[in-house]
């Protein structure tokens, strides 16, 4: 962390980045929220450690607008959704300096409460295999690092940096699960068994849009869901098919340009495993129409905004059963 | 008095303009029947239905949304119909994946010199929905018994 700091300062003092998109401590050790720093004296507030799992790349698009270049850190997994937001010209990579972070998984303090941790004031960032010493009110406690961390970096992508100007820090795969499982599993359900699963799920949505807010790949200026036409953005719920409306079409303008970050599964309040929407469009894009990873590469033509003239037929669901 | 309880659905169909729109005209100009159930919505193309229109047609009380385009290779705006391929495609699979019946939902490819076409898979379709009974699971669940 310190290296993170250090290298910031030297950055921000010759004047070469007008300001510092980093992850600044909160109120609690796990409240880590994304910042600006504008100063090298604001780097004080600086942090990296295991709670640091917000994707920065989305801040890009206002940063880009503003004068100066910005030094941005970003995971490896945060790179897929900067080049995806470079591809859709929402980034102008030019005012990036991106400074690529090692990540060795990052944790969920939901997890590490599960545990019956309570209380929590400080946590190591040890590597993924090891054992996390948790400080805490009542004496330091111990839980496997795999157990605390997020769901996604069990299905990790990798940890190379798709695009950067340096990296500091070093990686560890965490990667120890098939990414479509879950996905694989809900398909084998029986449709009121698929049915009574989201209805369970999709029940608990406060509609707080915290999913679509933290999205690097919802980008819009205008949001369909912000219009007052749309049911969701009453808060009320008066149709039991709101929920589905709203994260069917959530996922739908994602698709073929989700990353798979799992930013919007880690920010809901509410627990709803948001990441099963977009998996399941990634795995029957990546059935149908070739295997595809966004944000992979700048300035690939997505697969929804392509087509090939033998491709399969609508039909090709019923079908498959 | 009884009340008529045969089970009638609403069936919402989108119509591109330049096909199945001019196919449905053929087919009532060829005095080919099918059934009243059907409601015609006339689209540009069948690239200008939005998933959202589907699902808002479900919300607002349709048993079973069918969408009808030119045949692959004859869009009139040359490729309009195959990226509706495949958002309907992505679309359905996601829906069988909710678990609502995907038998609700379907893409046929009818040209305006098909009216035949057009009448019996307008047939087939209505008769697929009187078999799955009323849509529950997509519809606004208030005040119905």
């Amino acid at each position: 962390m310190q290296r993170l700091i250090d290298r910031a300062k030297a950055l921000l003092e010759s004047g070469e980045v007008a300001r510092v998109l980093g992850w600044r401590k909160g109120e609690n050790v796990w409240d880590v929220e994304p910042a600006f720093f504008a100063s090298p004296e604001e780097l004080s507030d600086f942090v990296y450690n295991g709670f640091c799992g917000a994707n920065l790349s989305k801040y890009m698009i206002e940063a880009s607008k503003l004068e100066g270049k910005t030094l941005v850190f970003l995971k490896p997994c945060d790179t897929y959704s900067f080049n995806q937001l470079t591809t859709e010209h929402r980034v102008d990579r030019e005012t990036a300096y991106i400074v690529g972070v090692g990540c060795k998984g990052k944790l969920k303090i939901e997890n590490i409460d599960a545990k019956g941790i309570l209380d929590v004031q400080g946590a190591g960032y040890p590597d993924a295999s090891e054992i996390l010493t948790v400080k805490t009110l009542y004496g330091d406690k111990e839980v496997s690092y795999k157990d605390a961390m997020l769901e996604r970096c069990h299905v990790c992508k990798g940890k190379e940096h798709m695009v950067y100007d340096e990296l500091i820090g070093e990686s560890v795969d965490t990667c120890d699960g098939d990414r479509f499982a879950e996905v694989a599993k809900i398909e084998a359900m029986s449709p009121e068994e698929k049915f009574a699963y989201f209805q369970s799920e999709l029940s608990k949505c406060i509609r707080c849009n915290a999913c679509r807010n933290v999205c690097p790949a919802c980008s819009c200026r205008k949001c369909v869901f912000d219009s007052n036409k749309f049911d969701s953005a009453q808060k009320a719920n008066t149709i039991s098919f709101e929920e589905k409306m709203f994260h069917i079409i959530r996922a739908f303008h994602v698709a073929g340009r989700c990353t798979d970050c799992g930013e919007c599964s880690r920010v809901c309040p509410q627990g709803i495993p948001l990441h099963l929407f977009n998996r399941k469009f990634i795995k029957d894009i990546d059935s149908l129409y070739g295997t595809w990873q966004a944000g992979a590469e700048v300035d690939a033509r997505g697969p929804l905004t392509n087509f090939r003239t033998d491709d399969a037929e609508p039909s090709i669901v019923t079908k498959r059963g | 008095m009884s009340m008529n309880t045969e089970f009638r659905p609403t069936i919402v169909a989108f119509c591109c303009n330049w096909c199945s729109y001019a196919g449905a005209d053929l087919a009532g100009s060829s005095r080919l029947a099918y059934p009243a159930d059907v409601k015609i919505i006339r689209v540009p193309c069948s690239c200008r239905v939005n998933p959202m229109f589907i699902l808002r047609a479900f919300e607002k009380g349709a048993d079973g949304v069918i969408l009808c385009g030119c045949h692959p290779g004859d869009c009139h705006y040359s490729t309009g119909n195959y990226y509706a391929r495949r958002r309907m495609t992505l679309l359905f699979s996601m829906l069988d994946y909710l678990g609502v019946e995907n038998g609700r939902t379907r893409v046929e490819w009818v040209s305006a010199a098909e009216g035949v076409k057009f009448s019996e898979t307008m047939n087939s379709f209505v008769e697929k929905i009187r078999s799955l009974g009323p849509n529950v699971r997509l519809g606004d669940l208030r005040c119905k018994d």
